[in-house]
């Protein structure tokens, strides 16, 4: 091809083709980070992820303020799946500090937990369906979103940032005549999620842009220490919920979704299909909950943990989620690490763009079910 | 470290082992296996239900980290934490290892913990805080080490990619998760 430019135009090194885009770090879909892509043409030669652009320091905070005042601002990395990023955090606070949680607040809190993942979900679906140029998949989710919160409101109070989980229960209990409420609309969300195959699971467009892009072996998915959806969508039975279960988890039947092509189909599909089992899990947990009881433990002012450190993690919208706390004898934490799924599943980036077309890269991209504010923490 | 130090030092974790007895039966093989093979080289730190804690030195952390992989069939990195302790000059580095493929391991929690010497006037790269990576046994440990290397200066030899990874790339201050870094007004 180039032997026929005329001269002075001819291409001399490789070097000269491949062009460097920054995608992002302003926005490139939703939240922010920076992909350095390097093109050949059409082609992704490499791609290296820059994530930090909105490092706010939850981790050094966490040092200067006591396990109580901690809550509000651990969960602002994900304040669209806030109860789960708190869950973990509650998880070892509670063994560090010995407390017993009551039964209702346990079932009070995956119920809470299951909507937001809900709530999570459908905003990441909502983007992928506008990053990939179908806004009916945009409006239909963020749209239906707004059962979830409007659950979440009356439960929390709030309709994003619930601060609803604390150490040795929940904030406050349910409000009245919740139960019906929550089971009204879940049923209602269950029906409508299953609209979204017409749409967009079945829709030939979706396929073709997504089927056979990025794929993530299974050999990969586990060299790479990916988790969450991306991990079950390349075919590993593995899901915090069933393998290692917290709270209530045990006494409910819960399903894991796996499906084994690994592409970006799978990896879209298989948060929808989590939605799904959430529905069922929260009907369970209605049912299953005792009608009565306390929700919270008296906490004494500034409790103090022991010398001793703990690691919990919960399943949450983008995968395990663990929380590090060492305890040195003090009010306040000696340090507390968030293992998120979010910064686990960016090593993906690099090996899953490359080769790829700059075309596919938003729908390879999304997939990954990343969410660049947990990744910066 | 000198005797003024010793004053204020802080109590450390003491392994919590009391009663051999009550401990968890899979956990305890499980770090008994390591102790078989090793010997006196790692400490068990703790032995809880589905948590293990292994302390190493850092000479060490290459082959017993081989060995978890290879023997005792954990595959990948949940996490990689710094902590800091000034009082100790010394920097911890704490693996949480787990396993999708093993599946009676799908509980399990396996921590590798090493210390490493600390600066007081850190030169991140350039000082004695260095170990070496675990990149080449565990590879989901890539990004990890390299939060590690910008937030407390540990600079891991054999990692093919030490660069800033969450900090400005013109950041010239202390590493910030150090405990000598104080967020203003605390």
């Amino acid at each position: 091809m180039s032997s026929r430019l005329p001269p002075g135009l001819q291409l001399e090194k490789v070097d000269d083709r491949i062009m460097t885009l920054n995608v992002g770090p302003q926005h490139p879909g939703s939240g922010h980070m920076r992909l350095i892509i390097k093109v050949d043409g059409d082609r992704i030669v490499s791609c290296d992820p820059d994530p930090g652009y909105v490092h706010r320091g939850e981790e050094k905070m966490a040092e200067y303020r006591n396990y109580i005042t901690n809550i509000p601002h651990l969960e602002r990395p994900v304040i669209h799946d806030s109860c789960n990023i708190l869950y973990p955090y509650c998880l070892g606070v509670e063994e560090l500090l010995g407390l017993e949680v009551s039964e209702r607040a346990k079932y009070v809190r995956v119920i809470a937990s299951e909507l937001n993942r809900f709530t999570y979900t459908l905003y990441w679906l909502a983007i992928y369906g506008i990053f990939l140029g179908h806004s009916t998949m945009f409006m239909w989710p963020a749209g239906d979103r707004e059962f979830a919160i409007d659950l979440l409101e009356k439960l929390t109070g709030a309709r994003v940032t619930h601060a609803y989980f604390v150490p040795g229960g929940v904030r406050n209990d349910l409000p009245a005549n919740f139960e019906d409420v929550c089971l009204r609309q879940i049923n209602y969300l269950e029906k409508r999620l299953k609209t979204y195959s017409d749409i967009f699971y079945d829709n030939p467009i979706l396929i073709a842009r997504t089927e056979k892009t990025g794929v993530l072996s299974r050999e990969d998915a586990i060299r790479l220490g990916t988790t969450g959806t991306v991990l079950r969508a390349s075919g590993v039975d593995y899901d915090i919920r069933t393998k290692e279960p917290y709270d209530v988890y045990d006494e409910l039947d819960v399903h894991t979704n796996v499906l084994k092509n690994g592409d970006s189909y799978d990896r879209s599909k298989t948060p929808w299909l989590d939605m799904l089992e959430s529905c069922n899990i929260i009907r369970q947990a209605l049912e299953k909950m005792p009608k009565s009881g306390s929700v919270r433990v008296k906490l004494k002012p500034n409790p103090k943990g022991g010398n001793d450190e703990v690691y919990k993690r919960v399943e949450s919208g983008r995968g395990s989620l663990g929380a590090y706390i060492v305890s040195r004898s003090k009010p306040e934490p000696y340090r507390v690490k968030l293992s998120v799924g979010s910064f686990r599943n960016l090593i993906c980036m690099p090996h899953l763009l490359k080769g790829e077309k700059l075309g596919n890269m938003p729908a390879v991209y999304w997939s990954l079910n990343y969410w660049p504010v947990e990744a910066d923490r | 470290m000198s005797d003024s130090d010793t004053s204020i030092q802080e109590p450390e974790t003491k392994p919590v082992i009391e009663n051999q007895q009550d401990l968890p039966k899979f956990e305890k093989d499980q770090s008994d296996k390591i102790t078989a093979k090793f010997g006196s080289k790692t400490e068990i730190a703790f032995v809880k239900p589905d948590r293990i804690r292994i302390n190493v030195k850092k000479e060490d952390i290459l082959d017993v980290a081989s060995f978890i992989r290879d023997e005792l069939n954990y595959d990948h990195a949940e996490s990689v934490t710094g902590v800091d302790f000034p009082v100790d000059k010394e920097i911890e580095i704490v693996y949480h290892l787990g396993s999708y493929t093993d599946p009676q391991l799908g509980r399990q929690v396996l921590s590798l913990a090493t210390r490493v010497p600390r600066e007081d006037n850190p030169n991140p790269g350039n000082d004695s805080t260095r170990l070496p990576s675990l990149r080449d046994i565990f590879y989901s440990v890539e990004f990890h080490e390299r939060e590690c290397f910008e937030m407390l200066g540990v600079f891991f030899e054999g990692h093919p990619d030490n660069r800033r990874l969450l900090l400005p790339e013109d950041w010239a201050d202390l590493p910030p998760l150090r405990k000598d870094f104080a967020i203003k007004g605390r």
